[in-house]
């Protein structure tokens, strides 16, 4: 199987001599990191499992792509990550948000549709987004993220940081026409990003050697000038590593590259998966060499944590994944008045917009919205950040009085 | 007051908020050292620098996608696709993404993204750079559209849609770039959004039309009135989205008649969408059932008779509005 070729870029990153020669086995992090690792890995799976568990009791609607398997590729990634820097992904990334630091309960809101959700139920389980830890998003379109992410790194080069862009997609994303253009582009524009490839074997249920001509994804774009490399994306440790080097070359080489992990989702490609294309015992093999329990193993092998250690990082998970549930189940339903809400940003320039809604037996919502845009801007000149809320509160304020006149706002 | 061609208005209209806000940037295809396929974007390489004024590779989605990511990461793209056709391979990103990312990310952040592209028939480019898709944009949610049809709108206009925090289509018309007019000068001369022009007041008849088929409205309410006595309002929308529906539906009221005009198809079109709006509105005030002169329901032929024989002309308009007063005339 192709995992076997794993490799790392561990030799270019920890030869301090810059000799590019290969460095020793690497070491399992301090306790203290350890036990985050394992946390937040153990936090993903409970997290998933109770995500499927509410889906199949009709709580959570539409797709469910569940990650249970992929933990180490994504807490390794993220646990290297700084605050500043930035992460998007496609749909199978409840588990991303929650590493980069969203409340579970936030996410398991969205996925039952809630205010609380993290995109107030707009969104779904495939949408996912908190600006207030980068994380730039869940996307439902395969490789429609990849140009988004080249488009983050240049804002960050634009603007003279130097953060990073770490763009995570699947197997199937490599052969869409949007990886080709933006690793061109990433490599001519010498964008700070580095791209990882989850390659968990299979474009939902095409395996990559029936999808991919060339199967090694990771030199699928060194031809446009985006080098590549393998890394096992079950062992959370490699994992770091590899990421830890590559983040380096893009913060400071200001060069993209590509990271191919090697990972494995246990369950069906979304909840809706009678799973015809692979055998029970692939799946089994895979778990034998499962990220959790390989790694806690490890650790309590070499004693940097207690099998007590372990199990109350289980319970630990199992509270915060309960008390996300009761979280979401308490937070309300949208409130439809909402519906047009986030749609447009009112205010400044545009004095507003015009909806069309053809269903309304009401006079045309255009001369609402015009209202509601001259308030904005009254808002916005006593000092006040226009939201539609605000406005709404305003409207009542003034018992919907007609207008002055738009000439008064030069 | 400056008498500029169109092309030079949208190039300072750029220019200026270039030197307003250095978050604003401009990308697209032989955007810099070429000056632009249509020279819109002349002399902008020389003064701003190939860091914000950035040629790309022929890689439409993706020029777009970097658009909406850089605008999500704090700056102001300005886009330019080379020929509204090739915008259809950049589709993806402009809905599922430019539009969608603000609603169905609850509000979080906002995509001020400007996606410019020129369109329309008569330089005999054929089927696939001579279309007008102005329906098509219009159709969603989250985007804005501006289509406009002189110097001082084209400037004003684009001056708006580089300052609005909205991701807006920016259409505008092959054979208008030539077009000379006077502009306003002054960095803050804008034209907002949703505030429709009256290009000529009258009363028996209302015309709408957009891009360049506003000026051709104008040429048929011209021979409207010498030939036929009859007074036509001319209205072009400026923008679609949002669309100042008010200023049109006055005007119906008065006139109790509408032609809309566009060049672009017949089926599920502006004017069809205008239509519905107007009849679900003003129904009791139309005397006529409305007419839609329309490009013809055809890829745009390369022929320039068969060309000229797909785009509407301003005797079209004139047999639409005759035909609203059919019976009424004297």
């Amino acid at each position: 199987m192709a995992q076997s070729k794993t490799k790392t870029a561990r030799g270019v990153s920890e030869s301090p001599d810059g000799t590019g020669k290969a460095a020793a086995k690497p070491k399992l992090p301090d306790e203290a990191t350890s036990r985050e690792l394992l946390g937040l890995m153990v936090l993903i799976r409970r997290f998933e499992e109770e995500a499927g568990r509410q889906y199949q009791r009709a709580k959570a609607g539409g797709f469910l792509h569940l990650a249970i398997g992929e933990e180490a590729t994504i807490v390794g990634t993220t646990s290297v990550m700084r605050d500043d820097d930035y992460l998007i992904g496609t749909y199978r990334t409840h588990g991303h948000a929650i590493a980069r630091g969203t409340h579970p309960g936030r996410v398991m809101a969205e996925l039952f549709g809630r205010v609380d959700g993290t995109s107030g139920g707009r969104g779904g389980s495939m949408h996912i987004f908190d600006l207030e830890h980068r994380f730039m998003g869940g996307y439902g379109i395969v490789g429609g993220n990849l140009p988004l992410a080249a488009g983050l790194a240049l804002s960050s080069d634009y603007l003279g940081t130097d953060e990073v862009t770490v763009c995570m997609f699947g197997d199937g994303a490599s052969n869409s026409g949007n990886f080709g253009e933006t690793m061109n582009l990433a490599a001519l524009w010498s964008l700070p990003v580095v791209f990882l490839v989850e390659n968990n074997l299979y474009g939902m249920g095409t395996a990559v050697e029936r999808h991919s001509a060339v199967t090694d994804l990771s030199q699928k774009a060194d031809g446009l000038g985006v080098p590549g490399v393998r890394v096992d994306g079950m062992d959370v440790i490699a994992v770091r590593e590899t990421v830890t080097e590559h983040i380096r070359i893009a913060r400071e080489e200001r060069r993209p590259t590509l990271i191919e992990a090697f990972t494995y989702r246990y369950r069906g490609h979304s909840a809706a998966d009678p799973e015809v294309y692979r055998e029970k015992k692939e799946v089994e093999e895979w778990q034998r060499k499962d990220p959790i329990e390989s790694f806690a193993a490890q650790l309590i092998k070499e004693k940097i944590l207690s099998e007590e250690d372990v199990q109350e990082i289980r319970d630990e998970a199992e509270e915060t994944v309960t008390a996300a549930v009761e979280f979401a189940d308490n937070s309300p339903e949208p409130p439809l008045d909402s519906l047009y809400d986030h749609l447009y940003v009112l205010g400044d320039q545009v004095p507003g917009w015009y909806g069309v809604d053809e269903r309304s037996p009401d006079s045309h919502p255009a001369e609402e919205e015009r209202r509601a845009g001259e308030r904005a801007r009254r808002l916005a000149e006593h000092g006040a950040a226009y939201a539609a809320p605000e406005a709404q509160a305003l409207r009542e304020a003034e018992g919907d009085q007609p207008d002055t006149a738009p000439e008064d706002v030069h | 007051m400056a008498t500029l061609r169109l092309r030079e208005a949208l190039r300072d209209a750029m220019a200026e908020e270039m030197r307003r806000d250095e978050n604003v940037f401009v990308m697209g295809e032989d955007v810099g050292v070429f000056q632009g396929s249509f020279k819109v974007t002349e002399g902008l390489l020389d003064e701003f620098g190939e860091k914000r004024v950035r040629d790309t590779p022929i890689s439409e989605n993706t020029i777009v996608g970097m658009g909406v990511g850089a605008a999500m990461g704090g700056l102001r793209p300005i886009v330019e696709i080379m020929t509204v056709n090739f915008a259809l391979l950049a589709m993806d990103q402009i809905v599922n993404h430019a539009a969608a990312i603000p609603y169905m990310f609850g509000g979080q952040v906002s995509v001020p993204l400007v996606v410019r592209m020129p369109g329309g028939g008569g330089h005999q480019l054929g089927p696939t750079h001579s279309h007008s898709f102005e329906a098509m944009f219009l159709q969603i949610p989250g985007l804005l559209v501006a289509c406009p049809s002189t110097p001082a709108d084209a400037k004003g206009l684009l001056k708006a849609a580089i300052r609005d925090d909205n991701p807006v289509i920016f259409i505008e018309h092959e054979t208008l770039y030539g077009l000379r007019g006077e502009v306003p000068e002054g960095d803050d001369e804008v034209v907002d959004f949703g505030e429709a022009a009256i290009r000529r007041e009258g009363s028996d008849v209302t015309i709408v039309g957009i891009l360049r088929m506003a000026e051709t409205a104008q040429q048929a309410a011209q021979t409207l009135a010498n030939e036929h006595g009859v007074e036509a309002e001319v209205i072009d929308p400026r923008t679609l989205r949002p669309l100042d529906l008010d200023t049109i539906l006055e005007s119906v009221r008065k006139t109790n008649r509408t032609v809309i005009v566009e060049e672009g198809w017949p089926h599920g079109g502006v004017g069809t969408n205008l239509a519905a709006l107007i009849q679900g509105q003003a129904f009791d005030h139309l005397d006529a059932p409305i007419e839609r002169v329309t490009g013809a329901d055809v890829p745009m032929p390369y022929s320039k008779r068969m060309e000229q024989a797909a785009i509407p002309h301003a005797e079209h308009v004139v047999s639409a509005a005759l035909q609203t007063l059919e019976g009424s005339l004297q």
